[in-house]
């Protein structure tokens, strides 16, 4: 068992493949070499001493990507001292890192990687800026040894949430984000001036002012929390002012204007199984995945409730039920959250060199009747071994044995 | 004799007729202890007209027969090409070949399944009403820890735009509650799933009103400064609720039966308690500890009463013989845990253990969102209990959603299988309805057809939703 945990080469053979990036193979074998993946195909020679997995039977997708939650940085909700997302008295937190927040020891990481998902954002909350999002692998004794990328993207709010950051009107959450914009270019122009004191106060810090460059120009994402359809224009109508590279999260009523959102090339962020009206958003419906992505939009798939960020797969299957594709479905929970998020290179599709964070299902991912064989994170064989695994062999022959 | 409420005569007949509903391959009822000796009697109200009475009709409509579907009847059996006939809203035949009239609709089920109507335990459908505003919060009176006064049906509102998507997600049934705020909540509303402008139109007729019990974190956080602000305050709480409810019980068994003296004050509050007592009401309680719902059911034994389900129920599985032994359901959900303290013990086998047990599994909700696939999350529950080396079959993880929470709510000899006589609440499904891509196609509730994917002219929308919903 030890060597088989620490084994560097590992050949995954005889499923059939799924490598997002291309046609299904089958029969084939999926090479992992030192935490990478070293080849797939129907073809691949296995290196004398690889530890062979036989995946017979079996499916092999990359692992799942849930681009929502506060995974590592949430253990209950509803235990404050234990909720690590949110730097509270800063409404402007774009500075605001999320990465050292997070806990390796989370009991909720073995829970949700072995059922398939793999890699998470780890998202701020807040009031009209949140703060940096940080994509993490589900598996290190280390903040480092987790992070995939940091930061990923800003995030905002221009939803009913962030009403009161502005005053309690959505034109004031507009006017004040972009207060904060033109305040950041301001202070990047006049910096000397900031430092001797000779510039009116600004609307956010020095350190969030600064953190907002990248964005300003092009460099990192801002992530923009959006449901009502005229919220989504503001935060399009923004965005192509500032010449900002958005990304959608929400989006409910995002299929009322599909076409606009996908000529502006905005990827969206969407949670399938969404369909109780709000005031944000009583346009809310479970076709929302499927009507984007046919007209053309990047769709990612999410699952926003953090301790089930593992029913991702069922999301999955209900997109798929309201008329996204199989294949679309499957793309929108690996390579398109990869491609969103910048970290296609390396995630998202079992392609040689790409990270080996691949998962062996006995069936369809999104089937309930699909269980997980095998969870490959960086390489590595993760136990399918979880707290409540745990909790479970102790009760299954009551009364337990203490 | 006294006169009697119409609506308790036919509770009572429905928990009569409960105990002979047991159908052959269906697995053996758990343990039941005896029903309160204090059975419900005309003399045991201390109202003596209808209250509140049901104004449910049953909607016209033709016979109805679909044919060459596969039907699980939760009853221990799945007819392939089997075909189900219901007319004047019960089941007429349902079988390998059935007999149609020449009258009926004939619905094409090649490829479909066809199941009980789904029924939900523990919804709070409109009593907190979509769009979800201070103006629709209408599920906890959280001005007391005691308001056993209040009646669910007096908030529910008929027009909550989350009714229609519950029906298309196959329900026919709930049981709306009020929420968890106080040790004991007020009464539940059964309601019948069906389009209405008043609440009397969708009350379940005959159904018993279940009491909503609350132990742990929520009580004990929203009275915090008041009290009760601990465990041991919850316990004392519903304690000296029921000793008070005991002594009212009496005075009004008492003058019911001599009719001496003065008529007793009465007191809504006392008066549903005093129902629990009398075995009238069935008490569903939320609690999700297993050390907790022990020190309830030691509560229900000192008061001589009967926990109808523990709801929530986390750890069911840890104390699973014992509930076997009481004879007390769990509306448990597939995978919720960790959300607050109390939860953080849940695992994917809690339903399939309490199964493997003898005891009695519910899938409930608690949410309008998770109300529209309770078959997608029993199914969820069913796979992973098997994975663990559980045995549930697919006729059990059925049950979970229709036979097993039609008694919680004493409802099992009406509907929750599909059997001849049965209400015909029956749901025709695109595929397998314990795979993630099966949708309800048609939902029938007294076999009025309130739902129609492909049919607009059967896809009902409340008043909320015109011209304001596109």
């Amino acid at each position: 068992m030890i060597a088989f945990l620490l084994a560097q080469t590992i050949a995954i053979t005889g499923g059939t493949v799924y490598p997002v990036s291309g046609p299904k193979i089958d029969n084939a074998t999926v090479l992992i070499r030192d935490g990478r993946i070293a080849a797939v195909g129907t073809n691949v020679a296995i290196p004398a001493g690889a530890t062979r997995i036989d995946a017979t039977g079996k499916w092999v997708t990359p692992g799942l990507i849930d681009g929502a939650g506060n995974m590592g940085l949430r253990e209950i909700s509803a235990v404050q001292n234990t909720n690590e997302g949110t730097l509270r008295g800063n409404e402007v937190a774009a500075a605001f890192n999320v990465a050292e927040g997070i806990n390796p020891a989370s009991t909720l990481i073995p829970v949700t990687r072995i059922e398939g998902v793999t890699t998470t954002l780890a998202v701020p909350g807040g009031d009209l800026i949140w703060g940096q999002a940080v994509l993490i692998d589900l598996d290190g004794t280390t903040i480092e040894a987790m992070v995939a990328k940091s930061p990923v993207a800003i995030v905002a709010d221009l939803s009913e949430g962030a009403k009161s950051a502005g005053g309690g009107s959505r034109a004031g959450v507009a006017q004040r984000l972009r207060r904060v914009f033109n305040d950041a270019n301001e202070y990047a122009r006049r910096r000397t001036d900031y430092d001797r004191a000779q510039m009116r106060d600004l609307a956010a810090s020095a350190a969030d002012l600064e953190a907002l460059l990248p964005v300003l120009r092009g460099q990192l994402p801002l992530i923009v929390v959006a449901n009502r359809r005229s919220d989504i224009e503001t935060a399009l109508r923004i965005a192509r002012e500032y010449k900002i590279r958005l990304i959608l999260a929400g989006a409910a009523e995002g299929w009322e204007i599909a076409d606009r959102i996908a000529a502006a090339g905005v990827p969206v962020l969407v949670q399938p199984l969404d369909n109780i009206p709000t005031y944000d958003a009583l346009g809310v419906r479970y076709e929302n995945a499927a009507l984007l992505t046919n007209r053309g939009v990047k769709v990612s798939l999410l699952e926003t409730q953090t301790e089930n960020s593992r029913n991702l797969r069922q999301q999955a299957g209900n997109a798929v039920a309201y008329g996204m594709t199989w294949e679309q479905a499957l793309r929108a929970v690996t390579l398109t959250p990869a491609e969103t998020f910048g970290v296609a290179d390396r995630y998202g599709s079992l392609e040689a060199g790409k990270v080996a964070n691949v998962v062996v299902w006995t069936g369809d991912p999104f089937e309930f009747s699909t269980g997980v064989e095998h969870v490959f994170i960086r390489g590595k064989e993760i136990p399918l071994r979880s707290r409540q695994t745990e909790l479970m062999e102790r009760y299954r022959t009551l009364p337990p044995k203490y | 004799m006294r006169n009697v409420s119409a609506a308790l005569l036919l509770a009572v007949a429905a928990g009569c007729a409960s105990a002979g509903a047991r159908q052959a391959g269906a697995p053996p009822a758990p343990a039941q202890p005896a029903p309160a000796a204090r059975a419900a009697s005309a003399d045991s109200t201390s109202v003596d007209r209808a209250q509140y009475p049901s104004t449910y009709k049953r909607h016209p409509n033709p016979p109805v027969v679909i044919r060459n579907a596969t039907i699980m009847t939760a009853t221990g059996q799945e007819i392939q090409g089997g075909s189900i006939l219901f007319r004047d809203g019960r089941i007429v035949a349902v079988g390998p070949t059935v007999e149609a009239p020449a009258d009926a609709v004939v619905v094409d089920g090649t490829g479909k399944w066809v199941t009980p109507g789904v029924i939900d335990t523990h919804s709070h459908i409109g009593v907190y009403a979509a769009p979800g505003t201070q103006a629709e919060s209408d599920g906890n009176e959280a001005t007391n820890p005691v308001t056993a006064e209040v009646w669910a049906e007096h908030s529910f509102w008929p027009q909550d735009p989350q009714i229609p998507l519950a029906i298309a997600g196959g329900v026919t049934t709930i049981q709306a509650l009020p929420g968890s705020a106080n040790l004991i909540g007020g009464r539940s509303a059964v309601m019948k799933l069906v389009p209405g402008r008043t609440v009397q139109e969708m009350k379940f007729p005959g159904a018993r009103y279940g009491l909503k019990m609350a132990c742990g974190e929520n009580p004990k956080r929203v009275y915090s400064s008041r009290g009760p602000s601990t465990r041991m305050g919850n316990m004392a709480g519903y304690r000296a609720a029921f000793i008070q409810a005991e002594q009212y019980r009496r005075r009004w068994d008492k003058w019911n039966k001599d009719h001496t003296g003065d008529v007793p004050q009465r007191d809504l509050r006392m008066e549903s308690l005093a129902e629990v007592l009398r075995g009238n009401i069935f008490v569903q309680n939320h609690c999700y500890r297993a050390d907790e719902m022990v020190q309830m059911l030691d509560l229900a034994h000192e008061f001589g009463f009967h926990i109808r389900s523990f709801h929530h129920a986390v750890e069911a599985y840890k104390i699973a013989d014992i509930l076997a032994r009481e004879g007390t359901a769990v509306s448990v959900w597939a995978d919720w845990w960790g959300f607050k303290e109390e939860a953080m013990d849940g695992i994917y086998e809690n339903a399939a253990l309490v199964q493997q047990a003898g005891g009695r599994a519910v899938i409930h909700s608690d949410d309008a969102s998770g109300i529209q696939r309770l078959n997608q999350e029993a199914a969820k529950a069913m796979y992973h209990g098997r994975r663990a080396g559980i045995q549930v079959t697919r006729d059990q993880a059925l049950r979970w959603f229709t036979a097993n929470p039609a008694w919680v709510l004493g409802l099992d000899s009406i509907v929750g299988t599909l059997e001849p006589g049965k209400m015909a609440d029956v749901v025709l499904w695109s595929g397998d309805p314990l795979s993630v891509y099966a949708r309800a196609l048609q939902v029938y509730n007294d076999g009025w057809l309130v739902y129609d994917r492909n049919d607009p002219a059967h896809q009902p929308k409340t008043d909320f939703s015109i011209g304001q919903q596109p």
